[in-house]
């Protein structure tokens, strides 16, 4: 082999190599500066009580208002993701099972809404607020969220139904069951892994996103009782705590970074687990 | 079948229905409530003004959304400049040299880290990347800066886009058959030349798309980059300099437009630009995927 | 070391390569002791084999016992999945494959391969029969060309192509590829084919074609082929090697062997196969 050939091939083996540690490397001081950061600021109090008075002046208090709403904002898109996003998926994979080229252009299109900014659906969300006659609140942050998140719900649910066997479908038909009999009863029990791993990537996205509930649903220092009220949320409160010119309000940040990130690292670990044991009973 | 049976099937496939044409229905319904809202400015102004104009006077009514486009693009090509290569020789890395463990353990991590969200990479672009520009990189170069930058703004755009590119560009390399590289190699080439000519050839149309799409992603980001851009209505060639693209421009003053006329509906025009150049970039490169896909 | 002196390329026309009788009668390969394994498990036990020159050797076996690994341990092509751990000797002309490190291209392509789909590489008809000849860093344009039509012309491709040369090589039939891919491994002038299932995608007349240049090819070159199908073996076997869960059950000749098995994990196969 000509020498040149040896030396080109080390050159790119070592670039390659170079380039993929310090992809790893970067990623993982990452983690570590936010967790580090923030486990310092990190306390009972601060997870666990609402701002106090003065607060946003490094007074007592903490960001349960944010974590609470978050988890609030987040369920209840999840479930409005829910409600429209399962039965569009099984129609996709069930009624339209003949009709590939629907099929793909319909997974081509909701591919290309997962693209779509988040900070477009907040200003299409506000748009929709203002039509309805909402204001900054609980309910409207949960519509936007539900609009951002039920394409990605959809795909990556349907992902898993698509790999269910035409023939499982047609074994149910010839029982003598109706079409949405076996959409519900067969194919989405077959797809249950796939519904999970997409009810927790909806939500884990719902938790995360910072720019769609900018001015959808406000911000608070209480806890939300009824829809109509303002709710804050953990990246908001991140942020808004980010710019604070105040060290200890800014620490407190710090510490909601990590909470989040934790709820989030928490919920794709649990996704894959849960994926993995709810595959078992799956025919092949 | 029974009555009920017959009820609950049509109820269902009714549910069904509904639920997908109104997911089909989301990209319209954006598209003409942007629209609707920004029709107040886009009636009262050329549309080569509004997007060529360097002139950004809300109170004097005049909303030249240049310096915005032009921060907007500056951070996203210099993020782009910044991750791709190196996002395509680490997937060359994992899926080709490196030792299987590595992927295996790899893949579930970039998985999960595409997760973590853009306001924690806002959160270690101000801890890091702002204090590391103002204190190491300005000072080479004999200029003063904050730190907060476009240069800044491109660097947390490019770790951003790292876990998303990667991830796309390993599922390319490894849809490549494997009977495909067997032939490049039984036929005497060696290793690299083997990525070079079935890897990268075949999974051209692949690498191209995940580069696509990583540059709508860093586009369309907000709260990340809002948070180290600066945010200064400037139009600068130094990547030292603070910028203000599009996605920061809505973020940052909503609460404020109310007061100004046509300001609301600039920022809706904002937004629009945004929806636009993002779902036409994701058309065309989802479209490639989806072809490949099926050969 | 070994070398492709490129001189020889002159000579391609008649493929007649000068061996001395005493080269004829050693194997071309030895396999000695080779162990391919995964986390899982072995795939190959302890395999000990000799293949002589200019012979037809089929390997045959139920899916799943090895044959594919190890036709592909032969020239390497394991190092690809990374999860195969690869111990013993594999000699090509008395050099141990699995021990070379920059002459591995130069020792692959003594080996032609024949996959069991048709896998043209993402470029033009000509391009694929080229490719070797430009990767052994051959450079003149007339010998190219010359090998091109030559190789062509070998595996009766060149009146079906000649007018269309650079469009892409998967436009062709799965038959026509079949033969292109033989002629791209024919092209660098290899002295071994390794052969798996290469008919096992192919309709009944390409599969007449693809056999019929076996029985020319061996003539000049040894063909290792894996296969299921116990008549293709029966036509064109000079040696069987049947192999059972990563093991070599029997070998010898295919009248022995197919007609008087003599143990009963052959019989059965037999049996069952017919």
């Amino acid at each position: 082999m000509r020498t040149w050939k040896v030396w080109e091939q080390r050159l790119v083996k070592g670039i390659s190599f170079l380039a993929a540690y310090s992809v790893i490397f970067i990623l993982l001081f990452l983690l570590f500066v936010v967790f580090s950061k923030g486990l310092k600021a990190l306390s009972w109090g601060t997870v666990f009580s609402l701002p106090k008075g003065g607060y946003y002046f490094g007074g007592e208090g903490g960001i349960l208002n944010a974590i609470v709403g978050s988890f609030y904002l987040s369920v209840g898109a999840t479930v409005l993701a829910v409600i429209i996003g399962v039965p569009a998926a099984l129609f996709i994979n069930v009624q339209l099972i003949r009709l590939k080229r629907t099929q793909n252009t319909i997974r081509y299109l909701l591919d290309a809404l997962w693209g779509i900014p988040s900070i477009v659906y907040g200003a299409f969300g506000f748009a929709l607020m203002l039509l309805l006659g909402l204001h900054a609140s609980l309910l409207a942050g949960i519509i936007t969220v539900a609009l951002l998140i039920t394409p990605i719900l959809v795909r990556a649910f349907d992902e898993v139904l698509k790999t269910i066997p035409v023939e499982l479908q047609e074994a149910s038909f010839s029982l003598g069951s109706t079409k949405t009999e076996t959409a519900l009863r067969v194919i989405f029990k077959q797809g249950l892994a796939g519904f999970i791993t997409a009810l927790l990537l909806a939500f884990g996205r719902g938790i995360g996103d910072a720019a769609s509930v900018l001015f959808t649903a406000g911000y608070t220092d209480n806890i939300p009782v009824t829809l109509d009220e303002p709710v804050a949320t953990l990246p908001l409160s991140i942020f808004f705590q980010l710019s604070s010119p105040i060290e200890e309000v800014r620490e407190r940040a710090y510490a909601a970074a990590v909470v989040l990130t934790f709820f989030i690292l928490l919920i794709s670990v649990s996704a894959r687990f849960l994926s993995k044991r709810y595959a078992k009973n799956i025919i092949k | 079948m029974n009555r009920i049976r017959r009820i609950t099937d049509i109820l269902v496939n009714v549910w069904m229905r509904a639920g997908l044409y109104l997911l089909l229905a989301i990209p319209v319904l954006i598209g003409v409530g942007l629209y609707w809202k920004a029709a107040p400015i886009i009636g009262g102004h050329s549309l080569s003004d509004l997007l060529f104009s360097r002139q950004w006077f809300p109170m004097k009514g005049e909303f030249g959304f240049m310096p915005f486009i032009y921060s907007s693009a500056y951070v996203t090509v210099l993020a782009f400049i910044l991750s791709a290569p190196l996002c395509l020789f680490a997937a060359i890395y994992l899926t080709q040299f490196g030792k299987h463990r590595l992927l295996q353990v790899m893949l579930p991590v970039i998985d999960i880290l595409a997760g973590i969200p853009s306001v924690v990479y806002g959160v270690w672009g101000v801890l890091v990347i702002v204090p590391a520009v103002a204190k190491y990189v300005v000072p080479l170069f004999g200029v003063v800066s904050s730190g907060y930058s476009l240069l800044a703004g491109g660097v947390v755009l490019a770790v951003m886009c790292i876990p998303y590119m990667l991830n796309m560009l390993i599922e390319v390399f490894q849809t490549i058959p494997v009977g495909m590289k067997e032939a490049s190699l039984s036929l005497g080439a060696t290793h690299w030349e083997m990525v070079k000519h079935v890897i990268i050839r075949k999974g051209f149309p692949g690498i191209l798309s995940a580069f696509g799409l990583g540059i709508a992603k860093a586009f369309g980001e907000t709260i990340a980059v809002l948070m180290v851009v600066g945010n200064t209505l400037d139009i600068s060639v130094s990547p030292f300099s603070p910028g203000y693209p599009l996605p920061a421009l809505i973020a940052n003053n909503y609460g404020e437009m109310m007061s100004i006329p046509d300001y609301d509906s600039a920022l809706m025009f904002a937004a629009l630009l945004l929806f636009v150049i993002i779902l036409v970039i994701n058309l065309f490169f989802r479209y490639f995927i989806h072809k490949t896909e099926k050969i | 070391m070994i070398t492709y002196p490129v001189f020889s390329y002159q000579k391609a026309k008649k493929p007649q390569r000068m061996v001395n009788h005493q080269e004829k009668q050693t194997p071309i390969i030895e396999v000695k002791g080779l162990n391919v394994r995964t986390r899982e498990g072995e795939i190959l036990k302890n395999i000990n084999l000799q293949i002589p020159r200019n012979k037809i050797v089929v390997l045959l076996g139920p899916s799943g016992c090895g044959k594919t690994t190890l036709l592909k341990s032969l020239n390497r092509l394991t190092d690809l999945h990374k999860e195969l751990q690869v111990s013993g000797e594999v000699l090509i002309d008395g050099v141990d494959i699995l021990k070379v490190s920059r002459d591995l291209p130069i020792m692959r392509q003594k080996m032609g391969l024949l996959s069991q789909r048709p896998f043209p590489l993402p470029v033009s008809i000509y391009r694929n029969v080229a490719y070797g000849l430009k990767l052994k860093g051959i450079r003149s344009k007339d010998l190219i060309a010359h090998s091109v039509e030559s190789n062509l012309k070998r595996v009766g491709l060149w009146d079906e192509v000649k007018n269309r040369l650079n469009s892409p090589a998967n436009s062709l039939s799965i038959g026509q590829q079949q033969r292109l891919c033989l002629a791209r491994g024919l092209a660098v002038k290899p002295a071994i084919i390794l052969a798996d299932e290469p008919t096992s995608a192919l309709d009944p007349i390409s599969t007449k074609i693809i056999e019929n240049l076996f029985k020319e090819l061996k003539e000049h070159y040894t063909i290792i082929l894996v296969t299921h199908v116990l008549r293709q073996a029966v036509r064109l076997a000079d040696h069987v090697v049947f192999m059972y869960y990563g093991d070599i059950i029997e070998q010898g000749h295919p009248d022995d062997i197919l007609k008087r098995p003599q143990t009963e994990v052959l019989k059965k196969y037999l049996v069952d196969g017919n």
